[in-house]
């Protein structure tokens, strides 16, 4: 296939020339002129841009919001694009939007499409809300006027069992969405969007171009386009290969494919710990979960990713595949060093084996930010103690924000062998020289992660009433 | 009299376009046929010094880039400042700030514009650059604007024969606007040298005058226009006007329409912010804790230029008391200059940095002697015989007290007060805090000539009517209740009021929206205009009827004296019939108002806004982190003009003034730079910041004691300042720790800060 395919407003949208690099939202208002969706910061971080895609699920279709700013256009093939322009027909508001006027949840009004987008994904999740719901939900949205109280009722009174034309016509978006098949190839050998929809042809055309730059959910990858102004000639996306994004529970182990999204994974890891969902709840926001992967978390090599310590901590295993050849490595040899990973250029990411605590392990992890939703780590710590009786036998400690890679405590891991917890409380953690910057100084970044270590001692030890944050 | 329209709860009237999207923000309208984009350009490297090189070539030969503008491309006046004429809109020599602008773009599209503006090869003769307080302290030159202060008494001897006494120094940090629309102008050049500026901005009237005084052409020629902006809060008051000069010049250049929208990072790194401060001070106070004197200097970081700096550091200092009476004082203010963006009005202006240096004394004093805070706080409220402020004015109108007692029973203080003391006598790790705090906020531009406004009210003929007035909506609702009180005094349905654009065109020489005051004035000059007609109206029905014009009653959407009634709409009819004008301008002044800076003493206050708020907070003494838990609101409007407004506006003030005090930090780095230039590291609140237990109401006023619109109270700043009392409940917490030693805190009380604070202990 070599045109784009997407529905939108109930017919099917083909686009066969485009620049790969095009960003959903500046198609939308200055390609479609819908100029209902708004552009508050070009990075994904206020939702202002917020607009929903519908993706085949189950025989019927699932909404999710996600920030049309880092979306690719290309991105949204075989998906239904609704934007805020959509939602009211002959008139009459949707009963989103009619909340939201009711509960004078509207001042200046510029976020105001965002936070429509963004209640809309949740009222389509079908299930009665809570007030942490609606908040969880609209963590994306920066609302600058009203102290987002009467959003939030809004949210509250607008979702839940939601009959709309979207809920009502979903059998048939389905099958319409289910029509668009087969591997997107838009372009040509110098410039192209290329969207393989298995893993198969995926790791065959990196292989091919491995100077093209792969994108997974665009959640970094964007601000290349829209902040540093870097083209991107040659995109290939790996959202269409369905089986790219596979979760498979092994027993002692999950294997997750590089492509599933923080959203995917969300359940899946969430049982392997609480605090694993905790975490993943505060990494981004819905918008970012929902298009953001765990491998490209990972592919990234960011120092500062939340994922990479909890899952060296647990003990990942990651699996790399080049063409037809795979190799397997632990989670921690990837990152050499700051910015260099390794992976060789055509190489993909492409699973990640996450083994489950056994019973005589305890794991915690805890991210430090100054804003509790959707915000970077200052550190990010993970722990895991193995123990026999009352003595620590086993430790893998892992941190972000601390070097320039994620990296283990290796120094603090031996030391903590032997130890029982009460013996342990006395170790201060040693093992790095972290940087300040603008989201902390080296010192409060020391002086926490230490912190965080001995919380972790604290919480094995079965102490409670240890955070403020969830 | 029984009011229709006035005090209901009545959307905002842009409600269903947000909702749906289709509320025209500039970038929204379609571009004329032609239109080009401008981007500005700055240095990469550099923060002081001379341009030595400036190298525009691969910018010009870039794709479908029409021109590449510099200082010398200015027809008349290279300024876009509010007049001191020290911003230039292009930085001709050297740069004084990171991300000065040096040159500007024009092309095709704005994505080919922003990619080529990154081509330029600028050199800067760097120097070291003042960034922090601390640096412009130590710089040789005199400080920006002159030192200015309240003085009475003999400070330094009372002090020093006090027995008891504190001293306390801390730092207060600025604030981004954050606004969700950023800056943003457009503009459309017409015939014979005349052009209509749409521009994201809360003061049309200095863009017009900007950009006559840039081309140097009469205002007459420039029309700026505003419907709305997306979001203001102080950021479009001075500093909209580069962008729309930016957008002008272009347009003069190519005649063609030119727009200018800033990315979110240049407008973080472009325009300026709320004025940190660094607090110096001691003071003196009796047995029972009150107040004999008080010494303070606030040290303002002004960034470069003047900008309105010198307004906001004296309301920093009208608000050093706060609700507190000082019996002498020495209230210094040092204004300095530092190679940073210029900072600018940000909602409160500078008062939020005074009241917060007074309620840090109270809770020091408080912390110090074992009292509770709150006991401290009223032992020094203004009251009868200790009622005149540091500048000479005499309160009339306060209620402070009696805020304060209802606060503390709904909020349950005491009962709380007990409850955590006992929670953090067993709790090892996580402490609790309390504090009620108030809030005074004097109402009126300091300036007191800017205390004015005009209206535009037409009547058309089927008894519709067109409003326009000088004030301008950024969300706060203005629109709205303009629109209700024309309403009110027509007697007309509020949906027969058509709102329309603020703009130069129809009401001249307007002030900025600003200093919570557009609808003390606009609204007063739009009743003015619509009792102007509606006197008119009034006088042909009583010719019609025969009867004395006073008898005359407007209500419902109809006109009536005795048995005799008739609508509105065909009185209108009726009344252009006759050849009566049915349109009028209104005008409005705020009386008895009066300032002497030299002497430092007058009312520069009409009046005064009230509030309290008692917040409790959780920390985390290992971490810092820091968790809001309840928060409890009473708050002033007088009578309430449209309360759903009215809460809006002390809602999104409180989280706000949350956001300056807790999770948003400006990081400036040693050059000068700004590390916090986007979303990802600046973080204003979320939905998450809010606490569940979020509690407000509305005092019961028995209406503004001034003759203000309807007896209402301005509301747009005053809330702001509520949340200083989650910023006290913090320092309350740590205390915690250890009684009887003042916490070192800072603000905004950031994870990393508060951790400062109690490892300091």
């Amino acid at each position: 296939m070599n045109a784009l395919e997407f529905m939108r407003r109930g017919e099917l949208v083909r686009i066969d020339k485009f620049a790969p690099d095009t960003m959903l939202l500046e198609y939308l208002r200055l390609t479609e002129k819908s100029r209902g969706t708004k552009e508050g910061c070009n990075e994904g971080d206020c939702g202002a841009c917020t607009v929903v895609l519908g993706t085949p699920y189950n025989g019927g279709v699932r909404y999710q919001a996600v920030n049309a700013c880092i979306l690719l256009l290309g991105q949204i093939h075989g998906k239904e694009l609704i934007t805020v322009d959509d939602l009211a027909h002959g008139g009459i508001l949707h009963p989103v939007q009619q909340a939201m006027v009711d509960a004078h949840a509207s001042q200046c009004g510029f976020c105001t499409p965002g936070f429509v987008m963004s209640l809309f994904s949740l009222a389509h999740e079908g299930r009665k809300v809570s007030r942490q719901d609606v908040v969880e939900q609209i963590a994306g949205n920066l609302c600058r006027c009203t102290g987002y109280r009467p959003i939030i009722d809004a949210g509250l009174a607008a979702c839940g069992a939601v009959d709309d034309h979207w809920h009502k016509t979903q059998a048939e978006t389905f099958v319409t969405l289910e029509n668009i098949k087969g591997d997107l190839f838009a372009g040509d050998t110098n410039s192209f969007f290329a969207a393989p929809s298995t893993s198969e042809t995926l790791a065959d055309l990196c292989a091919t171009y491995s100077e093209a730059t792969i994108v997974s959910g665009c959640t970094d990858v964007g601000l290349w386009i829209t902040k540093q102004m870097r083209a991107q000639p040659k995109i290939i996306y790996t959202g269409a290969a369905k089986d790219f994004a596979h979760i498979v529970d092994h027993g002692s182990h999950l294997s997750i494919g590089a492509g599933a999204t923080y959203e995917d994974a969300f359940e899946a890891l969430e049982k392997i710990s609480p605090d694993l969902g905790g975490l993943l709840k505060r990494i981004g926001a819905r918008q970012v979960r929902a298009s953001g992967t765990i491998g490209g978390n990972i592919a990234n090599g960011s120092p500062i990713g939340d994922m990479p310590p909890a899952l060296i901590a647990l003990g990942a295993t990651l699996h790399l595949r080049s063409g037809k050849t795979e190799r397997k490595l632990k989670l921690e040899d990837f990152f050499i060093a700051y910015g260099k990973q390794d992976r060789k250029p055509g190489e993909l990411v492409w699973q990640i084996d996450v083994p489950k605590p056994k019973p005589n392990q305890m794991f915690h992890c805890a991210k430090i930010t100054k804003r509790r939703d959707d915000d970077i780590s200052a550190v990010m710590g993970a722990f895991l103690f193995t123990f026999d009786n009352e003595k620590i036998i086993a430790a893998r400690i892992a941190y972000g924000g601390m070097a320039g890679t994620p990296k283990r405590a290796s120094k603090t891991e031996a030391v903590l062998i032997g130890k029982t917890l009460q013996e342990a409380m006395h170790i201060v953690l040693d093992d790095f020289e972290p940087l300040s910057d603008m989201r902390a100084s080296a010192e409060y970044r020391s002086t926490v992660a230490n912190a965080l270590l001995h919380k972790a001692l604290m919480q094995a030890a079965g102490e409670t009433d240890l955070q403020v944050l969830i | 009299m029984t009011l229709e329209t006035v005090g209901k709860a009545i959307m905002h009237d842009s409600a269903e376009l947000h909702v749906q999207g289709n509320a025209v923000y500039i970038d929204d309208m379609r571009e004329p046929d032609g239109t080009v984009h401008v981007a500005p350009g700055y240095a990469k490297h550099g923060a002081r010094g001379k341009i030595t090189k400036l190298d525009l070539s691969a910018v010009r030969n870039s794709a479908r880039v029409i021109a590449v503008l510099t200082a010398s491309d200015i027809p008349a006046k290279n300024d876009c400042s509010p007049n001191a004429g020290d911003d230039p809109i292009f930085a001709e020599d050297e740069i004084q700030f990171h991300g000065q602008v040096i040159f500007a773009v024009v092309a095709e599209t704005r994505d080919l514009a922003r990619r080529a503006a990154l081509l330029a090869n600028i050199v800067i003769e760097e120097e070291k650059p003042a960034v922090t307080v601390q640096d412009a302290l130590k710089e040789t030159k005199p400080d920006l604007l002159a030192p200015y202060a309240f003085t009475k008494g003999d400070v330094a001897k009372l002090l020093k024969s006090s027995p008891q006494k504190i001293s306390g120094s801390f730092d207060i940090g600025g604030q981004e606007h954050f606004y969700l629309e950023g800056q943003i102008a457009f503009a459309i050049p017409g015939e014979q040298g005349a052009m209509l500026v749409y521009s994201s901005t809360q003061h049309p009237t200095e863009i017009q005058h900007s950009v006559a005084a840039m081309l140097g052409v009469d205002d007459a020629k420039i029309t700026a226009e505003c419907r709305r902006m997306g979001g203001g809060f102080g950021g479009k008051e001075s500093q909209a006007t580069q962008w729309a000069c930016l957008a002008a010049l272009a347009a003069h250049k190519t005649g063609r329409p030119a727009k200018c929208r800033l990315d979110r990072d240049d407008d973080m790194m472009m325009t300026g912010k709320r004025h940190d401060f660094h607090v110096d001070y001691a003071a003196a106070f009796d047995k029972t804790a009150r107040i004999t004197a008080v010494d303070v200097n606030l040290m303002a970081r002004c960034g470069y230029s003047a900008d309105l700096s010198n307004a906001i550091c004296d309301r920093a200092m009208f608000h050093a008391d706060n609700t507190y009476f000082y019996p002498a004082y020495n209230i210094a203010t040092r204004r300095l200059k530092t190679n940073t963006v210029s900072n600018t009005a940000f909602r409160g202006f500078g008062g939020p940095q005074g009241i917060l240096f007074a309620e840090q004394m109270m809770q020091a004093i408080a912390i110090q002697t074992g009292m509770d805070a709150l006991e401290v706080r009223k032992r020094n409220l203004y009251a009868r015989g200790r009622d005149v402020t540091p500048y000479g004015q005499k309160l009339r109108d306060n209620i402070t007290a009696d805020v304060i007692a209802q606060l503390e029973k709904t909020s349950s203080y005491a009962k709380r007060r007990k409850e955590i003391a006992a929670f953090n006598k067993t709790s090892k790790i996580l402490k609790k805090g309390l504090a009620l705090t108030p809030v005074k906020f004097g109402i009126s531009f300091t300036f007191t000539q800017m205390n004015q406004a005009g209206a535009l009210v037409h009547v058309y003929a089927d008894g519709s009517v067109h409003l326009n007035h000088g004030g301008t909506e950024m969300g706060q609702g203005l629109y709205v209740k303009v629109a209700q009180v024309v309403a009110e005094v027509f007697g007309i349905a509020l949906e027969h009021v058509a709102i329309t654009a603020t703009t130069t065109g129809k009401v001249p020489n307007t002030s900025p929206t600003a200093a919570s005051s557009g609808t003390d004035l606009n609204g007063m000059a739009a009743a003015n205009a619509a009792k102007i007609i509606k006197d008119r109206m009034a006088a042909h029905a009583a010719k019609i009827w025969k009867v004395a014009k006073s008898k005359i009653i407007f209500a419902n959407g109809k006109v009536k004296s005795g048995r005799k009634s008739m609508s509105f709409a065909d009185l209108a009819k009726a009344t252009k019939e006759a050849k009566i004008s049915l349109s009028s301008t209104g005008f409005y002044f705020t009386p008895e108002i009066h300032w002497n800076r030299a002497t430092g003493q007058g009312m520069p206050f009409y009046y005064f806004a009230y509030g309290a708020a008692c917040s409790e907070v959780l920390i985390d003494t290992m971490t810092g982190e820091m968790k809001v838990t309840r928060v409890d609101i009473l708050h002033d409007v007088g009578h309430s003009l449209n309360p759903a407004i009215d809460i809006g506006q002390i809602e999104g003030g409180f989280v706000q003034g949350l956001g300056w005090l807790t999770t948003e930090e400006l990081v400036y780095d040693a050059k000068g730079v700004l590390r916090t230039h986007a979303p990802s590291t600046y973080k204003i609140p979320c939905a998450s910041d809010l606490p569940e237990d979020f509690r407000l109401a509305l005092y019961k006023s028995k209406g503004n004691v001034m003759d203000t619109i309807y007896r209402s109270k301005a509301v747009g700043e005053p809330p702001l300042m509520l949340p200083i009392s989650v910023w006290c409940a913090v320092m309350d917490a740590v205390s915690s720790i250890k009684p009887g030693v003042v916490p070192k805190l800072n603000a905004p009380a950031t994870p990393e800060n508060i951790l400062r604070a109690v490892q300091l202990l």
